[in-house]
């Protein structure tokens, strides 16, 4: 029952915050959100479990199965548990939303618990993303997450807000129903086999190649659609180039602590659903697919990039970085090797921390200064040096440097790519054009650096410029510790993804 | 159970609200300028609540399992006729909570209350109705006081205009079903429905039962608010009071497809029935009703206005039930319906008690009016965003359960492009409904609004009306499973 009470409690406290007068709502919600963080470690320090959630054989973590409604043939069910993938996520998630609760502190000035209402609502529907392993309730808490989301971005944030929240929920709210439309056609294409929407169950018969078609639609187009319906579906989500035009609005339009809960957490749902999807329960469409996709994911490494080199906005900056990011990660998926998937989960919480990391940072220069444009800062380093410092251990993170989160996760997605079947002769192309992303990524951002944080003090300002208050950098100082122990120790997780991962790859008898 | 408590009890939800109603009656006459709204609200209220807790009892002891006929079958009481007791008297239960606020400084309370349960127990006899006089008598029932209800605001233009214009509209379906009725009397030469279907199978006179069969649809789409009948709809529930126009767009639309689906189901079979294809035109209905409902919804101006047509909208996704049927999975189909309109009552009553706050406040009718409404009410605010999702169809609650297993028996009947129609239309929804959240959450607020008073009941209908739908996402198994035996009920 660990899990649902690890959600219940959020939800009770997202309601109790609600509730409570402005003044002590930013407090007790960093207070009651310490529940599920010390829950989450301790579920972490607890963890037993082996294999893969949706393949045979192993044992789940905290596993709840109950049935929730029966429809004639079909039934659904109130399903959860975590394995090695969704272990580390869960633990992002309820640290990273704690952190963000304390980076509200400054920003968030007025309807102070509708904000951290929403916000514990936010990380309730998150968990319930990450620990549910039945379709339909993994799909009522993907939509449940955009609902605070919207009104998030749309109250608390930027001067168009409007236009940045309606652009995000419209957009990922038709990528669901694609997605829904493509991952239902499979569950009907299996025919007797599976009368279920258990994702377990689901996924073993897919795997088990069960596929029997849907109507005049035969198995294999009925792969291959429903395959591309979920992908587009999630790379929305993810954001892939050409489905990220959402992405950079909402960031810069989004006050800091929705940032750092988008870039962490929620760009992560949509290459965990890829994994848990199309990866897992279609590894032979998706191995079909490989270079494609790989293509994609390269394309949205080096255009990210790109773009973000081309960013004036300190934030943008940030935001599109995401997007080159994420293209890492979707290569090291479609690697299907040990490292390449391993890595690319790896990297999935890693890039949680540090892009968190540097949204906040961004978030309290800005705290201070009240613009983002590089050309009104210079020499920040001056008057904020310990946030200056900060900013620069999370840019090297970002960077890939060795003994930092970023560095593993990198390593470990260009180590498979390498050597991807999948990808053929190809493979050392497509890695090492992506590798070159990492060029581009230093470059952009010791660029920004370089004209912001350094050299002589210049501001633009009327505000008063001086160090930044102890709840602003605290919260840093802890991602910048936490990405350095990852980079160190990268152990922590890693090893229980490789026993999560390891069934989903052909070299350790997985299959494809 | 039937053992211990003779037959008739097993109309007590019925017989309570009845009762409850003439308690009303009497308290009026005793004291006709009885301000006490508590008294009136109060026992509203107690009498609905008793009669939910006798359709639970009821449902959990397992009464109706075995069909209760009562009256030389004119009655039965069924799992079906249950389930929806069980949906009139909670929405009956959470209007009359409303209306104390409400009914702050209007006349004429004790009328209203009287009239409200009046009509609760013509709908609780709408959904046992086996006979085809009994459906036009307590349709009649359901229908007189729901005309008063509507134009109760004497001084009010518009709900006097509201309550004539619904009257004329609903003497003229009501001629045309009991015409439809005696059409069908004379062919099949009875008035028990199942009698109707035996006799109806093997007349010669199929274009008289034809005609008798769509009059009777004609009746029903009145009562449902659906297309042609619906012109009624928008004004009646523009111009009603708002709590009354909750009453209206869930329990009276709920006791129109309660009595829909048995009448269809059971005297007219689509099996026997092979020369008079209803099932089409219920089909025709369907895609019309929520295409038109969602189209002017999505142009409305005024809020309620909006629900209004949305609430039309929503007829034609329960009008999928009664359109899918011959599909093959009849009790699957028409479950569905039953479960929706559940959910329905719910979420749309409080959308509708949502209004009636804002009544309260005398905030203004349009969009722009609830700009930056959240600053002030926060909780009413968030819990209309709850409904507003739910009615969209996300999956905040029970509405996203109910809508997909709705569109999903559709398809396994083999009506694919109603489901898909249906789904079209419910993303489109999504966009006037939210809206709503945009004006309430996202825009700056217009005015120099100040809300100060935040009534009790209308919040309390409000909070149980949030809740219950809440729960209705992790409670829909046991929802699901009274709605599929009672559907198999009809159609085995």
């Amino acid at each position: 029952m660990l899990i649902e009470a690890l959600i219940a409690v959020t939800l009770a406290s997202a309601f109790a915050v609600f509730l409570a007068p402005d003044k002590i709502a930013g407090k007790l919600a960093f207070a009651l959100s310490l529940i599920p963080v010390v829950g989450s470690l301790w579920m972490y320090s607890t963890f037993e479990a082996t294999g893969n959630a949706l393949t045979q054989g192993g044992s789940l973590a905290f596993e709840e199965n109950f049935q929730w409604v029966v429809a004639g043939p079909y039934s659904l069910n109130w399903h959860v548990g975590l394995d090695g993938i969704s272990m580390p996520l869960v633990v992002l998630t309820t640290i990273l939303t704690t952190l963000a609760l304390l980076a509200s502190w400054t920003p968030i000035q007025e309807r102070q618990s509708q904000f951290y209402g929403l916000m514990l609502f936010l990380e309730a529907s998150l968990l319930g993303v990450f620990s549910a392993l039945d379709f339909f309730l993994w799909f009522v808490f993907w939509e449940m997450v955009l609902v605070p989301m919207y009104v998030l971005i749309g109250v608390w944030g930027g001067p168009r807000r409007k236009y940045a929240a309606i652009k995000m929920f419209v957009y990922t709210n038709i990528a669901s129903l694609v997605m829904f439309i493509g991952f239902v056609a499979l569950v009907f294409g299996l025919g007797d086999s599976v009368t279920t929407f258990d994702l377990p169950a689901v996924a073993q018969a897919l795997r088990g190649g069960q596929l029997q078609g849907l109507g005049p639609i035969g198995a294999e187009t009925l792969k291959v659609v429903a395959f591309f319906a979920m992908f587009a579906g999630f790379a929305v989500k993810v954001p892939v180039v050409p489905f990220h035009t959402w992405l950079p609005d909402a960031h810069v339009e989004a006050p800091t602590p929705v940032s750092i809960m988008l870039a962490g957490v929620l760009l992560k749902m949509g290459t965990y659903a890829l994994l848990r999807f199309n990866f897992t329960m279609l590894p032979q469409t998706a191995a079909d697919y490989a270079p494609l996709i790989a293509t994609f994911a390269v394309v949205s490494v080096i255009y990210g990039a790109m773009l973000a080199l081309a960013q004036s906005d300190l934030k943008r900056i940030v935001a599109y970085s995401s997007v080159s990011s994420m293209g890492y990660v979707i290569l090291g998926l479609v690697a299907y090797t040990m490292y390449g998937m391993g890595g690319a989960t790896f990297q999935m919480v890693a890039h949680g921390l540090i892009s968190g990391l540097m949204f906040m940072a961004v978030g309290v220069i800005y705290n201070t200064t009240h613009t983002r444009m590089v050309s009104d800062m210079s020499g920040m380093a001056s008057k904020m040096p310990f946030t200056v410092a900060v900013f620069v251990a999370g840019a090297f993170g970002y960077m890939g440097l060795p003994l930092m989160a970023g560095f593993a996760g990198e390593l470990f997605i260009f180590l498979g790519a390498f050597s991807a079947e999948t990808l053929g002769t190809a493979a050392p192309l497509f890695t090492s054009a992506a590798m070159f992303g990492i060029v581009i990524v230093a470059g952009y951002l010791l660029y920004a650096m370089q004209r912001t944080l350094f050299g002589p003090f210049e501001l633009e300002t009327d505000y008063e410029v001086g160090p930044a208050a102890f709840h602003d950098v605290a919260p840093l100082v802890v991602l910048v510790l936490l990405v350095i122990l990852l980079g160190v120790d990268p152990n922590i997780f890693y090893t229980m993804i490789q026993d999560a991962v390891s069934p989903l790859v052909p070299a350790a008898g997985g299959g494809l | 159970m039937a053992t211990q408590l003779p037959n008739w009890m097993a109309l007590a939800p019925t017989l309570v609200l009845a009762a409850t109603a003439l308690v009303l009656l009497l308290i009026d006459s005793i004291d006709p300028d009885s301000s006490s709204r508590g008294l009136l609200a109060g026992t509203a209220t107690i009498g609905s609540l008793a009669a939910v807790g006798f359709a639970v009892w009821f449902l959990i002891a397992g009464t109706g399992e075995e069909p209760i006929s009562l009256y030389g079958d004119a009655l039965v009481v069924d799992t079906m006729a249950l389930f929806f007791a069980f949906v009139f008297a909670s929405v009956t239960a959470m209007v009359s909570v409303a209306s104390y606020d409400y009914l702050r400084d209007h006349s004429y309370q004790g009328e209203y209350y009287a009239l409200v349960t009046l009509a609760a127990t013509g709908m609780t006899l709408m959904a046992a109705a086996n006979s085809l006089a009994v459906v036009f008598v307590s349709l009649e029932l359901a229908s007189l006081p729901s005309y008063a209800l509507v134009a109760i605001l004497k001084k009010n233009r518009g709900s006097v205009e509201a309550g004539l214009k619904y009257f004329l509209i609903g003497a003229l379906s009501s001629s045309i079903m009991v015409y439809g009725i005696s059409l069908v009397y004379g062919v099949t030469g009875s008035m028990i429905l199942s009698d109707v279907a035996s006799a109806a199978g093997g007349t010669e006179l199929t274009g008289v039962l034809g005609i008798g069969v769509l009059m009777i649809l004609g009746g029903f789409a009145f009562k449902t608010a659906s297309v042609p009948f619906h012109f009624w709809a928008p004004e009646a529930y523009e111009g009603a009071p708002a709590p009354i126009s909750a009453f209206l767009s869930s329990a009276s639309k709920a006791a129109g497809f309660a009595v829909a689906f048995r009448v269809f189901t059971v005297a007219f079979p689509a099996s026997q029935l092979a020369n008079v294809d209803w099932v089409l035109a219920a089909q025709i209905l369907a895609v019309v009703t929520m295409t038109l409902g969602n189209f002017a919804a999505a142009t409305q101006d005024k809020v309620k206005r909006m629900l209004a047509y949305s609430s039309i909208g929503h007829a034609g996704y329960a009008l999928i039930a009664l359109a899918s049927l011959s599909g093959g999975n009849d009790s699957f189909v028409l479950g569905a319906g039953m479960a929706h309109l559940l959910v329905y009552g719910f979420m749309n009553t409080g959308a509708f008690l949502f209004i009636a706050l804002t009544e309260y406040w005398s905030v203004g009718r349009n969009f722009e009016d609830f700009n930056g409404l959240s600053e002030q009410a926060p909780f009413a605010c968030g819990v209309m965003t709850l409904f507003m999702f739910n009615l969209a169809g996300l999956p905040v609650g029970g509405g996203f359960m109910s809508k997909y297993f709705l569109f999903g028996a559709a398809v396994d009947a083999g009506f694919w492009w109603l489901a898909a129609l249906g789904a079209i239309n419910s993303a489109l929804s999504l966009y006037y409904y939210s809206r709503v959240v945009k004006a309430m959450w996202i825009e700056e607020p217009s005015g120099d609004l100040d809300i100060e008073s935040k009534p009790v009941g209308l919040y309390a209908a409000l909070a149980t009306a949030a809740l219950v739908t809440v729960l209705l996402l992790p409670g829909f198994g046991p929802v699901w499973e009274y709605a599929t035996q009672a559907a198999s009920a009809l159609v085995a």
